[in-house]
């Protein structure tokens, strides 16, 4: 079998581009981090948030533990400024002090929108602010990200919960659309799923200002073509995304595309009103917040010159 | 202390357990107490009295009837996973019942009566701090705690039926110390098996500061449901740190039946159902009776680890 044609250098060459390609990509990641970990305007940020409520052990009630943020804030900066590379608009509407509730918009499969809203208000806010995300309820159940979200400062959605941190003057991050808008198909990217009301309720029991804050890019980073939602049940999430990486390339295709964040914070809205009515009354306080989201998204889109620039 | 105070005459059910031992101690310079427990008291203060009954036998009326009782606290509930269910049962519910019965018939004034704060339950959908109107989903997950939720429920139910009696319902988080309980015979393994990839909060209360919440609640005029905790709560990790032992992270799939079997072997004395403890948050919100009867916590949580790790 003389005649069998031995393996082409050419074949090879692809894959070994990719690999030392790869290996440049590695190490230019490791001298990002390096980079951050020096970087002296990080420091003085993570100095500038103030901590109250901590216990003798440095964690607050809900298990948020400040050192913990310290620790992987090099990493997620790195997330946030090169993989990302998130663009920040009016971010100075989120007043610097004092109870604040964001509302934005959820897609992207993983919650990176809720990471980069929190990352922004961190990195490109003067001063910088900490974002407490209020969660889904089936977080606390899965093993790892559970403690993780926990020790960013995350918390399990409850009213009673979003209540006590806006008592702290906290800044709060909802997403009303809740788990079908981050699972939604791509096919209805940038459409506003329905409102849960609490969120409402709750601004106007604690008379909290709300910042629209639209998310454009995520709906990018993952575009699901199909929710397998008969597995969903099976595995008990929330959705089952078919991706083109997932899940064909296992957890490799869980890594969300390079595609560009640009982060559009509306102007502060603020409500009157008896928490307690009917959802008729509260409804018509929804839609305000929510012809503000869509507006700030149609604008961000229209100033969106490419999905990846 | 006021000499109407002087003259209260405290029954303590339950007296012979550490707990009850301690709040005789506290007791029983101020008040005349009296005790009823199965089990002996050794080196009780010769101003106690000790009835050595059953709580379920009839003669435990007797001690109602003779002898103006001003206050009853019950502390003889039994959570004891190793016992049969009818023990368990019979001991706490129809115990507890059987008490009312006395308060209602000899007309006693006052009933406390001890409960925890784990008859909220480990839910990952619940609240983070719970307050003493969040409902009682403890029996949902574990079986063994099923009549510790009746016998709490019991006691509210009885303290809207009768107005008459001033009736406390006190439920503390983990209590450590001198104590044997689920939460201390846990610390005390010699490997702490820790569920890997989980970290719940956890609160832990120091022995000494359950006595100075009973005794709290005990002044005439105080009534309802009411937590009660100890320092902040921390992290599990943070706990098993401070106990000083080494840690065993498993992962979940095998943490079930590996606790069962070394349950079962009787090589560790964690009771399976309460897994749920090391996986989600059961945090109790002790405000009501912080801001209401100036509760204050006295025992930080490495003075209770120091405490616990010096006692056997």
């Amino acid at each position: 079998m003389s005649d069998w044609p031995p393996p082409s250098p050419n074949l090879l060459d692809p894959l070994r581009a990719l690999a030392s390609n790869a290996a440049r990509k590695a190490a230019d990641v490791r001298d990002a981090v390096l980079a951050t970990m020096r970087d002296p305007d990080l420091q003085r940020r993570l100095e500038l948030l103030s901590h109250q409520s901590l216990n003798d052990f440095g964690f607050d009630p809900f298990g948020y533990s400040p050192a913990y943020v310290r620790e992987l804030l090099p990493y997620m900066a790195v997330l946030y400024r090169n993989y990302f590379r998130a663009r920040v608009h009016g971010i100075d509407h989120v007043p610097p002090q004092g109870r604040v509730m964001l509302v934005a918009n959820h897609s992207g499969q993983l919650p990176f929108d809720g990471a980069m809203i929190g990352l922004s208000l961190l990195l490109d806010r003067e001063p910088p602010r900490m974002t407490r995300a209020m969660v889904e309820k089936w977080v606390p159940t899965i093993p790892f990200a559970s403690v993780f979200m926990a020790r960013c400062g995350q918390v399990v959605g409850t009213p009673d919960n979003c209540r006590a941190l806006l008592r702290q003057e906290e800044a709060i991050l909802v997403f009303p659309e809740g788990a079908a808008g981050i699972s939604k198909t791509f096919d209805h990217r940038y459409q506003l799923q329905s409102f849960g009301m609490g969120f409402m309720r709750l601004a106007l029991e604690t008379r909290t200002p709300i910042v629209p804050v639209a998310v454009i890019g995520a709906e990018e980073q993952a575009p699901s073509l199909y929710n397998w939602q008969a597995m969903a049940r099976l595995l008990g999430t929330p959705a089952v995304p078919i991706t083109p990486t997932f899940p064909w390339l296992g957890p490799l295709g869980l890594l969300p595309l390079p595609v560009r964040y640009h982060l559009h914070f509306g102007e502060p809205l603020s409500f009157q009103g008896d928490h307690d009515d009917d959802d008729l009354a509260i409804g018509k306080h929804v839609k305000v917040v929510k012809t503000a989201l869509r507006g700030l998204i149609e604008r961000g889109l229209s100033q969106r010159t490419g999905i990846f620039v | 202390m006021t000499a109407e105070q002087h003259t209260r005459r405290v029954v303590i059910t339950g007296i012979s357990g550490r707990l009850g031992r301690l709040l005789a101690l506290d007791l029983h310079r101020e008040h005349a107490v009296v005790g009823i427990d199965r089990r002996p008291f050794e080196g009780a203060p010769s101003d106690v009295t000790l009835h050595q009954l059953d709580i379920r036998s009839r003669r435990c009326e007797d001690v109602f009837r003779h002898g103006k009782v001003d206050a009853v606290v019950h502390l003889n509930i039994m959570h004891d996973p190793r016992r049969s269910a009818e023990e368990h049962h019979t001991f706490n519910v129809i115990g507890t019942q059987q008490v009312m019965e006395y308060c209602v018939r000899h007309k006693i004034p006052k009933l406390v009566v001890l409960s925890t704060a784990n008859v909220y339950g480990p839910h990952p959908r619940s609240q983070m701090y719970l307050t003493e109107d969040a409902p009682l989903m403890a029996s949902e997950t574990d079986p063994q705690v099923r009549d510790l939720v009746t016998t709490d429920m019991l006691t509210c139910g009885f303290f809207w039926r009768h107005p008459e009696i001033e009736t406390v319902v006190l439920r503390p988080v983990h209590i450590l110390g001198t104590v044997r309980n689920a939460p201390s015979n846990y610390l005390r393994l010699p490997r702490i098996p820790k569920l890997l990839g989980f970290d719940p909060m956890i609160q832990v209360m120091h022995e000494h500061d359950v006595v100075r919440a009973l005794r709290l609640v005990l002044a005439p005029g105080v009534r309802g449901v009411f937590n009660v905790a100890g320092p902040p709560a921390v992290p599990l990790s943070v706990l098993l740190a401070e106990t000083g032992r080494p840690v065993l992270e498993i992962p979940h799939p095998i943490f079930e039946s590996l606790m069962r079997s070394l349950y079962a072997l009787r090589v560790w004395s964690f009771p399976p159902p309460e897994i749920g403890f090391l996986k989600y948050a059961c945090l109790a919100d002790d405000s009501r009776i912080r801001f209401e009867l100036d509760y204050e916590p006295r025992v930080d949580l490495r003075a209770i680890l120091q405490d616990f790790r010096t006692t056997r």
